[in-house]
C-alpha cells in the first residue's frame, strides 16, 4: 500500500509525512500530477488561504478526479477539506465543487482561529471514525468552516460558536476539519482507518 | 468545548550536539534539564497540548542543531511544535518549518521591525506566527502606558528583548494589542518577575492582556503546581498555560497536571 500526499507548494508536508510513516502508510510526496496514479490512496493536506491552495492544487484537479471516479480514497486535510466545496467567502477562487455547499467565515462570538483541542460528536458511524469516541480531542486550526448543502455528508461536528462539520464522509471522499497528523495518537488512528481503506 | 491547554517549553541550549534543555530563575541562574527531544516525546507520551522549544542561545550558526532537534523529535511526537528565538525573517520560518515546525515564536526582531509579523502571517498564516513577549512590571502608572491596578499598586509592563538582558521602553500591552493587528495569531505572555519563581502567574498582567485581545493568550512565567494554572485558567482569559521547571525536575508530570485539572472542573484534554 502506498499514500501519496499531494505536494502543491502550500507548506509544509513534514507532519503528515511523519506521521504517515508512523503507521507504516509508506507515504510518497507527489509533486507533479502523474505520480498520483499509483498511489492507493491520497492525502490533501491544505495550509494558507482557499485562494491560494485552488490557484496551487488545480493543476491536479484532473489526476485528483480520476481517483475519486476509481473509488481510491481521498482524504482532505484542514483546507484540503474546504477546497472541496464550491466556493469560500475567504477568496474568489472557485473551489473543486465536489460536494455542495460552501466555506464561512467563523461566527464573531469567537475567537477567530479557532486554535487548539475539540472533542467531536459522531453524528454517523463511518469507518474513518473507526475507534474514535465522542470524547476524544483532536487539534484544530482554522478560520473558516464548511457548511455542506446536505448535511448528510457530515460524519461529525464540534461545537465552536456552533456546530462545525469536523469530518465528513461520502463513499471514498474523507475529509476533516481538525489535523489528524497533530491530534497525538487519535489522530494517527484516524490516519491508519484511512490507510485500511485505502487498501480494500 | 475547546480545550485549555498545557503547554511545556523547554529553553535550549543550542552549544552542545544535541542541544540541551535548560531552565532559568528570572531569566538567570541556569540548570540543566535534558536533552531537547527525548524531554520533547517524555511530555507527548505524558499529554502535553502542544512543545514549546525556545533557542535561548540563538546565534545563527547553532540553527543546524535547532533544525535537527525538531526533526528528530517530529519524527516521534504529534502535536504542534512552536519554535522561537533567533527568527529573524521569513527565510528562518521557512528553515523551521521544513524541519517540521509548526509555529514560530518571534519577540526581539518582531519588537525591532514589526513588519515581520505581517510577513511571516502572509506567507503561513496567522496560526503560524506567535508573538512572544517577556513583561517586566515596572512601579507607578508610567507616562503614556497602560497602567495596571496590582495588589503592590499600579504598575506598567515593559517588554524586553535579547532574551530578558535589554529593555525596549515598549508598553507590553499596548505591544499585544498592535501584535494582533499585524497579524500574530497567538500572543506567548511571560512574565518575567514571575519566571522559574514557582510563584505562580503574574494574574494581573494575563488578564489585562487576555482582555484587550481577540486571540489566545498563553501566560507563561511561574508556574509551581496546578494551583497555578486553575487560577490562571479562573481568573483571566488566558486559553493556555506554559510551564517548564515543575515538568522538567520531575515534580509533576503533565498527565498529573491534567487530571488535578479536570478534578477542578478545568476542561482539559485527557
Amino acid at each position: 500500500m502506498t499514500i501519496g500526499v499531494v505536494d502543491y507548494g502550500v507548506g509544509n508536508l513534514f507532519s503528515i509525512y511523519n506521521a504517515l510513516e508512523r503507521i507504516g502508510a509508506g507515504p510518497k510526496i507527489a509533486t507533479e500530477p502523474e505520480e498520483l496514479a499509483s498511489f492507493d490512496g491520497i492525502v490533501v493536506p491544505g495550509v494558507g488561504s482557499f485562494g491560494r491552495c485552488m490557484r496551487q492544487l488545480s493543476r491536479f484537479e484532473p489526476a485528483l478526479r480520476e481517483a475519486l471516479d476509481e473509488g481510491r480514497p481521498i482524504l482532505g486535510i484542514c483546507v484540503g477539506m474546504q477546497v472541496l466545496f464550491e466556493r469560500s467567502e475567504e477568496s474568489p477562487e472557485e473551489g473543486l465543487g465536489w460536494i455542495d455547499g460552501e466555506v464561512v467565515r467563523l461566527p464573531a462570538s469567537v475567537l477567530v482561529p479557532q486554535m487548539g483541542w475539540n472533542t467531536l460528536s459522531i453524528k454517523r458511524e463511518v469507518e474513518i471514525l473507526d475507534g474514535i469516541s465522542d470524547d476524544d480531542f483532536f487539534y484544530f486550526v482554522h478560520s473558516y468552516h464548511c457548511l455542506p448543502r446536505d448535511g448528510r455528508v457530515v460524519a461529525a461536528t464540534c461545537d465552536y460558536g456552533q456546530k462545525i462539520a469536523a469530518a465528513i464522509s461520502v463513499e471514498s471522499l474523507f475529509a476533516v476539519q481538525f489535523h489528524p497528523e497533530k491530534s497525538g495518537e487519535k489522530g494517527l488512528s484516524i490516519l491508519r482507518n484511512f490507510g485500511r481503506l485505502a487498501r480494500c | 468545548m475547546l480545550a485549555k491547554r498545557i503547554i511545556p517549553c523547554l529553553d535550549c541550549d543550542l552549544a552542545v550536539p544535541q542541544g540541551r534543555v535548560v531552565k532559568g530563575i528570572e531569566f538567570k541562574e541556569i540548570r540543566y534539564a535534558g536533552v531537547p527531544w527525548e524531554l520533547a516525546t517524555r511530555y507527548y507520551e505524558e499529554g502535553a497540548d502542544e512543545i514549546v522549544f525556545l533557542d535561548i542561545t540563538a546565534s545563527s550558526e547553532r540553527r543546524e542543531t535547532m533544525k535537527n532537534v525538531i526533526r528528530a523529535t517530529a519524527k516521534n511526537v504529534f502535536i504542534p511544535l512552536a519554535v522561537g528565538g533567533g527568527i529573524r525573517a521569513v527565510e528562518d520560518v521557512r528553515a523551521v518549518f521544513q524541519a517540521g515546525a509548526d509555529k514560530v515564536t518571534v519577540n526581539t526582531a518582531a519588537l525591532k521591525r514589526p513588519d515581520l509579523i505581517s510577513e511571516i502571517a502572509g506567507e503561513y498564516g496567522s496560526q503560524a506566527c506567535v508573538v512572544a513577549i517577556d513583561a517586566k512590571r515596572r512601579d507607578g502608572p508610567g507616562e503614556g502606558k497602560i497602567s495596571v491596578s496590582t495588589p503592590e499598586g499600579d504598575s506598567w509592563f515593559e517588554a524586553s528583548f535579547y532574551g530578558g538582558r535589554e529593555f525596549s521602553g515598549v508598553d507590553a500591552i499596548a505591544w499585544a494589542m498592535e501584535a494582533e493587528r499585524l497579524g500574530a495569531g497567538e500572543i506567548l505572555l511571560t512574565s518575567m518577575d514571575r519566571d522559574g519563581t514557582y510563584d505562580g502567574f503574574d494574574i494581573p498582567l494575563t488578564d489585562a492582556v487576555s482582555r484587550r485581545v481577540r486571540i489566545p493568550v498563553i501566560a507563561s512565567g511561574g508556574c509551581g503546581n496546578p494551583d497555578h494554572i486553575l487560577e490562571v485558567f479562573s481568573k483571566t482569559g488566558a486559553s493556555a498555560a506554559l510551564a517548564a521547571s515543575i515538568f522538567h525536575y520531575g515534580e509533576w508530570g503533565v498527565g498529573e497536571v491534567k487530571s488535578r485539572l479536570a478534578e477542578r472542573g478545568i476542561n482539559v484534554r485527557i
